[in-house]
């Protein structure tokens, strides 16, 4: 796949969510009963209508994993944000195409060690592999005994230690530039319970800043202004949209995470092309996340005073072309 | 911020007007202050009257989470009312609808929370 591409593997906020059976049937009703008098009577127009006809929330689902996001150059190196669970998923994908003998290398940059950032690594398959390197970025000091100690017993069955790769951890200093695998990286510090960072990737001109469980404190201006100045004139932001705005700034202020009308006004204020709404809360259903997704188009469209920007709701699965 | 104030008994109607965004927030929290502080148990009943407003920002709507939150603390009531199309979006969309009561008019935020209120409301509109 050539080019610049950003593509999500986990999606979901604090802890994985799965599809139940209820909500299966649900969506196949509602489908069932949108496709009546449609004439869908091969596979390929089904396809077809289900693809480009049927409401967005009863097609998808916004995704069960928690955060991880890879970014593809096509190169020979991965480049990936955060070791949710969505990371399993990732890892079965790369055995499944090259084999699970080919060496490869991962880079993999840490927002922060809570549990739902580093849950799919003891199930990343390329770890168990000899010949496989992994190079684990992050600015917590903790980074490598938090990945360390979420395998030790009784909590997983395999021990750190006896991971096959070579894994090695790589202590960054937020604000200064690292190029790694054709990326020039810069981490930022957010506010978060035990603080998290954001990373600016910057590659052939094009920007993607990755910024999760960060909350932006309107109060005060010269954050917002650091904010806008890491997301400056980005191709891609991918941010924490977990709460509402109400909810952010009262029962949930310093819980950590921001909204989709505070991501709206930050990529506005910093000339951002595109904002891709992130991490979302478990407690939504796909119907909840669609609403919200066309909310966000509408108050991007109220409160637009120059360039239109386009935004896009996470799923696990989606991929963006920069 | 330009905030006009009118006393119906004893409720206190604050108009608000123009665009609430990062340049008018402090002007907002300014103007709002001194009424929130007294807007307790027993005081009067504070009313947002929104009619002026083209817009509100995120910035502007956390002025307001602080004066709801105050004023609920001291037992007070404050409600909003009369919001143009496009703010009455914002606050569906941010869930600030979900904050305050919002009413259609200042007369039926009136009839909600001051009975005493809008009778003079009535009184001194020859209605």
């Amino acid at each position: 796949m050539a080019g610049l591409w950003v593509k999500f593997w986990g999606t979901r906020g604090s802890i994985p969510v799965a599809l139940d059976s209820a909500t299966i049937r649900g969506k196949l009703t509602r489908a069932i009963v949108a496709a009546a008098g449609k004439g869908l009577d091969t596979q390929e127009k089904a396809r077809a209508w289900v693809e480009n006809q049927l409401e967005f929330s009863v097609s998808h689902t916004f995704g069960g994993n928690s955060a991880c996001v890879q970014l593809d150059a096509g190169d020979k190196e991965y480049v990936l944000c955060d070791l949710g669970s969505g990371v399993r998923v990732f890892g079965n994908h790369v055995v499944a195409r090259d084999g699970a003998s080919k060496p490869n290398v991962y880079h993999v940059f840490v927002s922060h060690l809570h549990w739902d950032h580093i849950m799919g690594f003891p199930f990343f398959a390329p770890a168990y592999v000899p010949g496989n390197t992994i190079r684990i970025y992050g600015c917590h000091k903790e980074l490598e005994s938090a990945l360390r100690r979420q395998q030790d017993a009784p909590c997983f069955p395999v021990p750190f230690h006896r991971l096959g790769a070579s894994i090695e951890f790589v202590t960054l200093e937020p604000g200064r530039s690292y190029d790694v695998a054709g990326w020039s990286v810069t981490a930022k510090l957010q506010a978060h319970s035990g603080d998290s960072y954001g990373y600016r990737f910057v590659r052939d001109g094009r920007v993607v800043v990755y910024t999760t469980d960060s909350e932006h404190r309107l109060d005060d201006p010269s954050a917002v202004e650091a904010a806008a100045t890491f997301f400056a004139d980005a191709d891609l932001v991918i941010f924490d949209a977990m709460y509402s705005l109400a909810e952010a700034v009262s029962v949930k202020e310093d819980w950590g995470h921001s909204s989709n009308v505070v991501g709206v006004e930050l990529c506005q204020l910093a000339n951002a092309k595109h904002l891709v709404l992130f991490h979302h809360e478990p407690a939504n259903d796909d119907e909840r996340i669609a609403q919200i997704w066309q909310e966000t188009l509408r108050y991007e469209e109220i409160s637009r005073s120059g360039e239109s920007l386009r935004i896009s709701m996470a799923y696990d699965g989606l991929e963006i072309e920069l | 911020m330009h905030i006009t104030q009118e006393h119906y008994a004893d409720a206190l109607v604050l108009t608000l007007a123009g665009r609430i965004d990062n340049s008018t927030t402090e002007g907002l929290k300014a103007g709002l202050d001194a009424y929130v502080a007294t807007c307790r148990a027993g005081g009067d009943r504070l009313v947002l009257d929104f009619s002026k407003v083209e817009y509100i920002s995120s910035v502007g709507l956390r002025v307001l989470m602080l004066a709801a939150k105050q004023s609920r603390e001291q037992g007070g009531t404050i409600v909003v009312a009369a919001l143009q199309p496009v703010v009455r979006e914002i606050f569906e969309i941010s869930r600030f609808n979900l904050v305050f009561e919002c009413f259609g008019t200042v007369r039926e935020a009136l009839a909600k929370v001051s009975p005493a209120g809008l009778a003079a409301y009535d009184a001194k509109r020859g209605t």
